[in-house]
């Protein structure tokens, strides 16, 4: 739920960082913290084990610019990856505007994508929030090991696509970050589906960390406009 | 708005109100301040001595321990625990919830004590409760409240160039 104060005009939104434990998903908030101009953010709060992994959330609150003389404010969250902890995950997820769904790409640990995939489904629909008409995006993250499974590989296991059925929506539509790729299509069987932006990237060095970053923030603030 | 976010608004007046209450309560209990925070994290008022930490990462952690508690409460057999308090040995906080959608937060020194935080934020819980209670009647009343960013997205799109 975004928060529109007219008396310090500004706009607040909530961004998730969801997906499997160890994905990188605190890695992607670090490295906003360390990039981004001292004056355009807040403090990076995490409240982790003290082997450093999240126990309940991250967070940092961004600036990313001004619109309408309202200051764009971004609050960034992840959640706790590991199965253990899902009670905690859901809390987090109250009053979200957009996600971003943060794979592992190596090999072995698709089953754990597909498992934080489809508890993230489960408790957005908990909340009665619907995943396919909201900002989301996915980012595939370590595309630096050698064990990185194929990006298509990941798409079909992870972002298959949901069925578009309003007639309006059933047009292709391209994907404005890889050429020749289309977000809404046709498939073989005659069937409209749309699929989630996504952005490969090696969170350590932070490749594709504000590309990913970028495309959610602007598809929260296009749902306002 | 994104699908099943609810979302509200309050105006000037509403705000002016809200302010005028929680002054009279620190008046009142000699609490040092009182902020008030939405169930998402956001920070919504503050009133009193203008607090010396970060208050966006205060709203959030606030909005969170208030959520876990929630939960706890469920846990074992309560609908929710309606108020907490955490002691410290110079600090102290009261945090009482507002119409299930808003979480007062009050900071109080040795000037003041517990039971007469307790005794004064009856007043102010229940006027506060009132206030939100039309607040929110208006915005299931208002279909479409004004948007400021209707018409931006070049605007948007310049942004993220």
């Amino acid at each position: 739920m975004s928060m529109i104060n007219y008396a310090s005009r500004e706009i607040n939104c909530k961004i998730v960082y969801y997906g499997p434990g160890l994905g990188g998903k605190t890695t992607n908030l670090e490295h906003v913290y360390g990039r981004v101009q001292p004056n355009t953010r807040g403090k990076l709060i995490s409240l982790a084990t003290e082997t450093e992994r999240t126990l309940f959330f991250d967070f940092l609150p961004v600036d990313l610019g001004t619109i309408r003389g309202f200051k764009t404010r971004f609050h960034l969250y992840t959640v706790p990856g590991q199965v253990y902890y899902n009670a905690s995950r859901k809390l987090i997820l109250k009053g979200v505007d957009g996600i971003v769904y943060v794979a592992d790409s190596q090999l072995e640990r698709m089953e754990a994508n597909l498992e934080a995939m489809q508890n993230l489904y489960d408790n957005m629909q908990e909340y009665g929030y619907d995943l396919t008409t909201m900002p989301f995006v996915v980012q595939y993250n370590k595309r630096d090991l050698p064990n990185a499974a194929p990006v298509p590989e990941l798409q079909g296991a992870l972002n298959p696509g949901w069925e578009v059925r309003e007639p309006p929506k059933q047009r292709v539509t391209p994907d404005p970050y890889h050429a020749g790729e289309n977000l809404i299509e046709q498939i073989p069987s005659g069937e409209w589906v749309e699929r989630a932006p996504y952005f490969e990237a090696v969170a350590v060095t932070g490749d594709g960390v504000f590309d990913t970053l970028k495309a959610v923030s602007k598809l929260v603030l296009k749902t306002l406009a | 708005m994104p699908v099943g976010a609810a979302s509200w608004s309050f105006t000037e007046d509403d705000y002016g109100a809200i302010l005028r209450s929680l002054q009279q309560f620190l008046y009142d209990s000699n609490a040092r301040s009182a902020l008030l925070v939405d169930r998402s994290g956001q920070l919504v008022a503050t009133v009193g001595e203008p607090p010396q930490f970060d208050p966006t990462a205060f709203a959030t952690l606030t909005a969170a321990d208030f959520s876990a508690n929630d939960q706890l409460a469920r846990l074992i057999g309560e609908t929710e625990f309606n108020s907490l308090f955490h002691q410290g040995e110079q600090e102290s906080m009261y945090l009482v919830d507002i119409a299930r959608r808003v979480i007062l937060v009050i900071l109080f020194d040795n000037r003041t004590t517990l039971g007469l935080v307790r005794l004064k934020v009856k007043h102010a819980v229940e006027e506060l409760t009132r206030l939100f209670a039309e607040m929110f009647q208006r915005g299931r009343e208002q279909a479409n409240p004004p948007n400021i960013l209707a018409g931006a997205e070049d605007e948007i799109d310049r942004l993220f160039q």
